[in-house]
């Protein structure tokens, strides 16, 4: 396969995490998710860059890009859809979505299609089980999904229409996703509501019932007295 | 009396645009960090102590006496470092928490630094939630642009930095030790202790560590002064909390009530179990705390009560299971996980979670074996208080507590598959119709 080298860019930006911790190898987590950005996957020459930067070992970068699930060894599909197959999601349907992209997509679990669009993953709870059964695409929501739907994302997905998180911004691609996880800014924190259905049932509710946490004894204008210094 | 629910820090969410500065900042935020700079720091330890505020992360240790186990005459940096790695399954409360209000966590460790003298702070976020991280790190770019964050904040003289650090998927680096290796750079493990974080944490320097709940819980302390968060919850677990409500419920999410409400209450503020639905099982706080069944459906669900009926009330992720699920399915696909997430540190757990996997994966195969419930039991007695940290602990809650309230069913694997008795298909959410 052939990777990009990685640029001068990417090494400024490595450098750019880094100088953000009081310790430079506290960065390594999130270098490791920008040169994936940058490179579709970790790749010797980014681990090698990594223990330089950091002044460790390879080793040392290398056992800790095998530690973690997020990070990829073999190239990613432009897209990575992630299933819940944690109990809960696996029980209301999980597993059923699984098997129905198994079957649709042609593979299993941390392969790719053919066309280099989707790699498929069975992921753990993704802290979302009031929205189950849940998949992630690109490390973002899709509630409350059925074989149909979820066939219908990756359909659409492979096609390059356009995708809407349930719960978050419009797809982009699993690069891009990963660069801001790893510590940049992609503007599109503003898309997307506040909050999914389940997340206000508990709320709803209590504004129709009138119910709210006790009065603040005494309270006073808050703004006034900060007034002063 | 209190409201049955008490809505404050979901209070915000269905505001327009609620994760911005300006809207939070309209809805009051950031006025109790104006009060808090006028306090002093150990002021504001002994209101969050007296209060009665319990850690949200699992474990509900006191978070006001966390915070004074700091040693003020170490000359070390002193740290801040939230606990939003929130990956205990069932557990979905941190992640629309700041995902809808991201700047009532920002508040709350503005805040908790000053009281701990920190000026640095991380949020250790899961990295598998794309659009909470980008929402943080957008509120944390506002809250330095209005000077909430920074150098000589509000010209108190009291300085922060934040870092907003984003994991890379591994469950264990929820474990504060781990959590700490996993932010230095290493591979997740978890430390002996002691030392404890608070004497040697992050850069062996006092270090806290403390949920995004228990830290988000902090501004409205602050703002509701003495005797406000007591006056809500019981004796012992005092305040309003999250509870998330899965499965089988008409309707799942979160409903933030006083600690010590019951399941049945939250039951029929939320419609019930689904139409056709019978409460099998489930779980008080995510799936290393000990399931329960219907005949638990009155217990107050705060630490004391729920400690008491031999479970514990954990991160309050409550698990709904009905009549269509089989329990030994269930615990074979926990049991899974934490094979999958055990660090490999101590014998006990890396072998044990395995044996224990095979052995509920052939009995879900209907292919159990004569003594294979003891052979579980026995696994479970060489891993709990015999492993190296709590994950090892946790997964002997699932096996054990099933086995104890359904052995039935453990029984009837010596011959006959679980999707037989138990169809997955009438399970699923979309399933046609619930079998009676
Ligand atoms: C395996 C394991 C996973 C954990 N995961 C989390 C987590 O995701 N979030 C969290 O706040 N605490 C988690 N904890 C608990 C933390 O170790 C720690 O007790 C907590 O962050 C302290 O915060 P609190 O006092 O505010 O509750 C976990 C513990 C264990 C053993
Ligand atoms: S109990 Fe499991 S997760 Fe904890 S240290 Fe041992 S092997 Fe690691
Ligand atoms: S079990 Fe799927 S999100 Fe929690």
């Amino acid at each position: 396969m052939s990777d990009e080298l990685l640029t001068d860019k990417t090494v400024e930006e490595l450098r750019e995490l880094m100088a953000r911790y009081p310790e430079p190898r506290s960065a390594l987590l999130p270098m490791l998710h920008l040169v994936q950005s940058a490179q579709g996957r970790v790749t010797t020459e980014a681990i090698n860059k990594c223990a330089e930067l950091l002044e460790i070992t390879p080793a040392e970068v290398s056992g800790v890009a095998t530690f973690y699930t997020m990070y990829k060894r073999n190239p990613m599909g432009k897209h990575h859809v992630g299933v819940c197959t944690n109990t809960l999601c696996a029980v209301m349907g999980g597993d059923e979505i699984y098997e129905t992209l198994c079957d649709r997509l042609g593979v299993g679990n941390d392969e790719t299609t053919e066309d280099g669009m989707i790699t498929l993953e069975r992921v753990e709870c993704n802290a979302a089980c009031d929205f189950a059964p849940v998949m992630m695409v690109n490390w973002e929501f899709f509630d409350n999904q059925t074989p149909e739907s979820a066939a219908e994302v990756t359909d659409k997905l492979r096609a390059g229409d356009k995708v809407v998180s349930t719960r978050g911004a419009e797809i982009t691609s699993w690069r891009e996703a990963e660069r801001v996880i790893g510590g940049f800014e992609d503007g599109l924190a503003d898309q997307g509501p506040s909050a999914g259905p389940a997340s206000l049932v508990g709320l709803e509710i209590a504004e129709e019932q009138g119910w709210k946490a006790p009065a603040v004894p005494g309270a006073k204008a808050p703004v006034k007295e900060t007034d002063g210094d | 009396m209190t409201d049955t629910l008490t809505p404050v820090l979901s209070a915000n969410w269905n505001q327009e645009r609620s994760w911005t500065l300006k809207a939070y900042e309209a809805g009051g935020g950031y006025q109790a960090l104006r009060t808090a700079l006028t306090m002093e720091p150990d002021a504001l330890i002994s209101l969050v102590k007296d209060e009665g505020l319990r850690g949200r992360g699992g474990a509900g240790f006191p978070t006001g006496m966390k915070w004074s186990f700091i040693p003020q005459d170490n000359p070390k940096p002193k740290y801040l470092v939230v606990n939003a790695d929130e990956a205990e399954p069932g557990t979905c409360k941190d992640i629309p928490l700041m995902m809808a209000s991201p700047h009532t966590l920002v508040e709350g460790i503005i805040i908790s630094c000053r009281a701990i003298r920190a000026e640095k702070a991380f949020v250790y976020i899961r990295g598998e939630v794309l659009h909470v991280i980008r929402r943080l790190r957008a509120a944390v770019r506002e809250a330095y642009e209005a000077g909430h964050l920074g150098q000589n904040i509000h010209g108190s003289g009291q300085n922060l930095d934040l870092v907003i650090h984003a994991g890379a998927g591994a469950y264990i680096c929820g474990e504060e030790t781990a959590l700490l290796d996993s932010l230095e750079g290493r591979r997740g493990q978890p430390r002996l202790r002691p030392p404890f974080p608070a004497v040697e944490g992050l850069y062996a320097s006092p270090t806290v560590v403390n949920n995004v709940e228990s830290i988000a819980s902090v501004p409205s302390i602050i703002s509701g002064g003495t005797g406000w968060f007591s006056s809500m919850g019981t004796d012992k677990s005092k305040g309003y909390t999250l509870f998330s409500l899965s499965g089988h419920v008409a309707k799942p999410g979160q409903y933030e009530a006083p600690l010590g409400i019951t399941l049945r209450e939250l039951l029929e503020l939320g419609g019930g179990m689904r139409e056709g639905s019978e409460l099998k099982f489930w779980t008080p706080g995510g799936s290393s705390t000990p399931l329960l069944t219907a005949e638990h459906l009155d217990v107050p669900l705060d630490y004391e009560s729920v400690g008491a009926v031999g479970s514990m009330l954990g991160t309050k992720a409550i698990q709904v299971f009905d009549q269509t699920t089989s329990v030994v399915r269930a615990v074979l696909r926990w049991t899974e996980f934490y094979k999958h997430e055990s660090c490999g540190k101590c014998t006990p757990c890396r072998e044990g979670t395995w044996w224990m996997t095979q052995t509920l994966t052939r009995m879900n195969a209907g292919q159990g074996q004569e003594g294979d419930i003891e052979l579980l039991l026995d696994l479970c007695d060489n891993l709990l208080g015999r492993s190296f940290c709590a994950l090892g602990d946790g997964a002997t809650s699932p096996v054990m507590s099933a086995i104890k309230y359904f052995r039935d069913e453990f029984e009837a694997c010596l011959t006959t598959p679980t999707a037989e008795l138990f169809p997955p298909s009438k399970s699923t959410l979309f399933a046609k119709e619930v079998a009676r």
